[in-house]
């Protein structure tokens, strides 16, 4: 009778293989980033002055509560937003707002029809959603992010002319590396193409 | 007599070799399990809407969430809003972002975001009422939670 020898089974092995499962986790575990779009809200204030605003100046986006959209009373869907609110925006067909003393220029970046009816200069542009009530949250958002996106292919577009970069990359490497000058080309973007958003009473 | 002795078999030793694996097993269990969620939903879980022009919330100890979807009781129509635990009203949301600001330091609460995660499904009306009190009480910086993505078509 052969007698069995009471081997052990090889577990050098199974550290390589919890090694293994655990890179595996590490690497496909994603913490979900909480991301969104960013809106700041219009403040409070006791004393609002009248402001007269050419009608030219705004852009009438309005949505019922069957999702359906009246950009300048004109049926349109939601995939048309970015180049009406783009056109309307770029439009440049008159003059700033006189700043310090400074009387009102002409839009000189703009690639606009320069159309007399439609907005004077992008620091005058505003564009105006109201919404019903009864709107589902999921249409408000993709309007507000259609308008986010005319804005930023805007922004886009007049970097990469002035500064051979995209708008967001600029974006991108200021998060990463803080200067001074990229400040300086942000800001200067940012106010060329001003967020001018307006958001009426609901329609109840 | 040598043929009756006995041979004296020690007991062979417990193999220690699968203790790390135990170990790591546990970790497994944890690592998988574990989610990273504050707030249990008493509402149904919203489905965000998705939107391609998004921006990352910076500092998550300065957010303050509120979520906004139906209520998981079917009978229950109409939009419920969450904070924290609890279930409240939209006059509350006042108290809930003092109730925020207590908690952090007095030169962080400038920039405090309150991020709204809210089902796409949701009214309008509820976030506007929402909205409207934060404006009430300065707390102007928002967040529209969205997922990721260019398939905007799915929202509506």
């Amino acid at each position: 009778m052969a007698r069995r020898e009471n081997s052990e089974i090889n577990a050098g092995s199974m550290a390589d293989i919890a090694f293994l499962l655990l890179i595996f986790f590490l690497v496909t575990t994603t913490m979900d980033v909480d991301s969104g779009i960013a809106r700041k809200l219009p403040e409070k204030s006791e004393d609002t002055p009248e402001v007269t605003i050419k009608e030219k100046n705004v852009l009438d986006i309005v949505v019922n509560r069957n999702n359906q959209l009246l950009v300048e009373n004109e049926y349109v869907q939601v995939a048309d937003i970015r180049r009406l609110a783009m056109e309307f925006i770029d439009n440049g067909g008159g003059l700033s707002a006189p700043k310090d003393d400074q009387p009102g220029k002409p839009c000189d970046y703009c690639n606009g029809a320069k159309d007399p009816e439609s907005s004077d200069h992008p620091t005058k542009a505003i564009i105006s959603l109201q919404s019903d009530r009864g709107t589902t949250y999921g249409m408000y958002v993709s309007i507000q992010n259609e308008i986010e996106a005319a804005y930023n292919e805007l922004r886009n577009k007049l970097s990469l002319q002035k500064y051979k970069r995209r708008y967001d990359d600029l974006l991108k490497d200021y998060k990463d590396n803080p200067t001074e000058n990229l400040k300086v080309k942000i800001d200067f973007l940012k106010d060329s193409y001003p967020q001018i958003i307006t958001e009426p009473e609901p329609i109840k | 007599m040598s043929k009756f002795k006995k041979k004296k078999k020690g007991l062979p030793a417990i193999s220690t070799a699968s203790l790390p694996d135990i170990v790591f097993m546990l970790l497994f269990f944890f690592m998988v399990s574990t989610t990273m969620r504050e707030t249990d939903l008493l509402i149904k879980k919203p489905v965000l809407p998705t939107a391609s022009e998004v921006k990352k919330l910076e500092h998550k100890s300065l957010v303050s969430t509120i979520y906004v979807g139906k209520s998981k009781d079917t009978r229950i129509s109409g939009d419920k809003i969450q904070v924290n635990d609890k279930i409240i009203d939209v006059n509350d949301i006042p108290n809930f972002i003092f109730a925020e600001r207590a908690l952090r330091k007095e030169e962080e609460v400038k920039f405090m975001t309150t991020s709204i995660k809210a089902d796409k499904e949701a009214n309008v009306g509820t976030i506007l009422d929402i909205k409207e009190q934060l404006r009430d009480i300065n707390a102007l910086k928002v967040s529209f939670s969205t997922t990721k993505g260019n398939n905007i078509k799915s929202n509506y």
